[in-house]
């Protein structure tokens, strides 16, 4: 499982009814049911995933989350999760938003492009950042709203959502050495937000 | 002679006939004695009898899903591609009960038998159905097969609508619901054409009222009619352009000749026109439509499926086609919408193909691989 992943499941609390966008194979929710008792279900809109998720029994829904989340109520959900996803969808902005309404408190992770190496790339080679995280070209990428740490926050602080809780996680043991600042250190930014 | 018959084929079936002990009395009040119901079975029931799985046929179906009746059939069954071994619903896992609906004109009392109080055959008096009357007699022939419960009730279109009941009017006794191209209601355009698809077989001189059986006669270019107007909803745009263009089956469009030009697409609309009219009951297609009508699932729930919902502990799928605009994608949201709010277990696919509603009757990868891992996956 994506170290990513592991610290929103630490981050849920048990029997929690949880909304998981872009929940790929379905692994988040399957785990959260196993070891915590949780229920929910997932989006998705790709089909090979969508089969994996039915059949380990994932309760999952195909629906483009750039069509909105109008589907679902307001607070009708103990947490929206949304891990790796916000940096691909059309309105990054707008579906923050919209998890806040439909959930308690929402969970986003994405890809930090403050990261160090993606700015060596950038500066040294004036090429578009390729890691493992980020493994597109920029002409193929499904990665069209990609922001650092401190892009996020911002955004954030300018729409009043309160900052619960933040963790940077990396791969790298030079990163998980330093750690600080974390929008030069953090691969992979997950936040906790409320309004 | 099975060996005539593919592999992954249930084979030569034969229907069975059962008289239901009982009357049923119908949602409109009135009672019909010595009900006879003909079904089809595939695959054995397990020992548990935890494997039965019940096929809710639409408009046009019958109890013949699967497999042939003699070695001479050219098509098998209805929904042959998704019933047999290895296939969907799997005959070498479940137990498939499929039968014609009452109303039917498939050998299920209906419009054309005789009406014990006349002598002659029912015709336009037999009762106006609702979508419940099936559920009220499909789980009669349940107590009479002795099946405790369904592992599934699968239903495409009004099928659809059926397994959705399902879980109103018997909530525990069924495990999963398996809805594809259905609605919770239908929209006013689909009622629209509902209606001049009834209002051709009426406007047919040889209608006599409703009564054509008593005088020999048969509404044949009505109900022709009503099937080409039907059909034309049931493909789409695409399909039709892919299948047929504007191609020409006879005549020219040469200058200096008044050869009278036909399409192709004219004259396969009256091949299925003039087979549907030759193989089906005009009453029973003026009922059938009507119960697609009037089915709304919340409206005795505050006009909240939601709550029409609440009661049963079933799991369901559900499935869209997305090019499907007579029960299109968001009728099938709709139902999702309302399964989320009641807090049920709910998947929900959308199949990408350009067949229109018809798409759940053709074997389209996605959909076979999808609700096949879905088939799979309950337990028996």
């Amino acid at each position: 499982m994506r170290t990513d992943l592991n610290v929103v499941k630490s981050w849920v609390q048990p029997n929690a009814h949880i909304l998981d966008l872009g929940c790929g194979d379905g692994t988040l929710l399957s785990e959260l049911a196993a070891e915590k008792n949780c229920t929910g279900y997932g989006l998705e809109i790709d089909p090979k995933k969508i089969n994996a998720c039915v059949k380990r029994r994932i309760n999952v829904i195909e629906q483009d989350l750039d069509t909105g989340l109008r589907n679902f109520e307001s607070q009708s959900f103990d947490v929206v999760v949304m891990s790796q996803t916000l940096q691909a969808v059309k309105y990054p902005d707008l579906v923050v938003d919209e998890m806040l309404r439909v959930g308690k408190k929402c969970i986003v992770s994405f890809p930090n492009f403050g990261h160090w190496r993606c700015r060596l790339q950038l500066v040294l080679r004036g090429r578009m950042p390729v890691s493992k995280t980020l493994p597109y070209h920029w002409y193929d990428t499904p990665n069209i709203h990609l922001c650092t740490i401190k892009d996020f926050q911002k955004t954030c602080f300018a729409k009043n959502i309160s900052i619960i809780n933040r963790t940077v996680v990396s791969t790298s043991a030079l990163d998980q050495l330093i750690k600080k600042p974390a929008n030069f250190f953090g691969e992979t930014a997950i936040y906790q937000l409320e309004r | 002679m099975p060996q005539d018959f593919p592999a992954d084929s249930v084979g030569l079936v034969t229907p069975a006939s059962v008289e239901l002990p009982q009357a049923v009395t119908l949602a409109c009040g009135r009672t019909l004695h010595n009900v006879n119901i003909v079904y089809e079975t595939y695959g054995e029931l397990n020992a548990q009898k935890n494997n039965a799985v019940l096929i809710c046929h639409a408009l046009s179906g019958n109890h013949h899903a699967a497999g042939f009746h003699s070695v001479d059939d050219k098509k098998p069954g209805w929904w042959d591609y998704y019933i047999g071994p290895g296939k969907p619903i799997d005959t070498n896992k479940f137990h498939v009960v499929s039968m014609n609906n009452i109303g039917g004109c498939a050998g299920s009392t209906g419009p054309m038998s005789i009406n014990p109080d006349t002598g002659k055959p029912w015709g336009i008096d037999f009762p106006l159905l609702r979508v419940r009357d099936w559920v009220t007699t499909q789980k009669m022939l349940m107590d009479a097969l002795g099946i405790p419960q369904w592992a599934a009730v699968i239903g495409g279109s009004l099928g659809g609508m059926q397994a959705m009941r399902w879980c109103v009017d018997f909530p525990d006794l069924l495990r999963h619901c398996v809805v594809s191209a259905s609605a919770l209601k239908l929209t006013a355009q689909n009622i629209a054409f509902n209606e001049i698809a009834r209002q051709a077989i009426t406007s047919d001189p040889d209608w006599c009222e409703g009564h054509f059986l008593q005088h020999g006669k048969f509404p044949k270019n009505g109900l022709a009619v009503a099937r080409m107007v039907g059909h034309v909803t049931y493909l789409s745009g695409d399909a039709m352009g892919e299948k047929f263009g504007r191609d020409l089956r006879s005549g020219t469009f040469a200058t200096g000749t008044d050869v009278p030009v036909e399409f192709q697409v004219q004259s396969y609309l009256r091949y299925q026109g003039e087979s549907f009219s030759t193989n089906f009951d005009a009453n029973t297609y003026i009922l059938m439509t009507k119960a697609l009508d009037y089915f709304d699932l919340g409206r005795e729930f505050d006009d909240d499926p939601a709550k029409a919902f609440a009661a049963t502990d079933s799991q369901f799928f559900i499935t869209a086609f997305t090019s499907d605009w007579r029960f299109s994608p968001e009728r099938s949201r709709e139902i999702v919408q309302a399964l989320v709010r009641a807090n049920k277990s709910v998947s929900y696919a959308e199949i990408e193909a350009s067949q229109g509603h018809d798409a759940f009757l053709i074997p389209i990868p996605r959909y076979l691989e999808v609700f096949g891992t879905y088939m799979q996956e309950i337990d028996t």
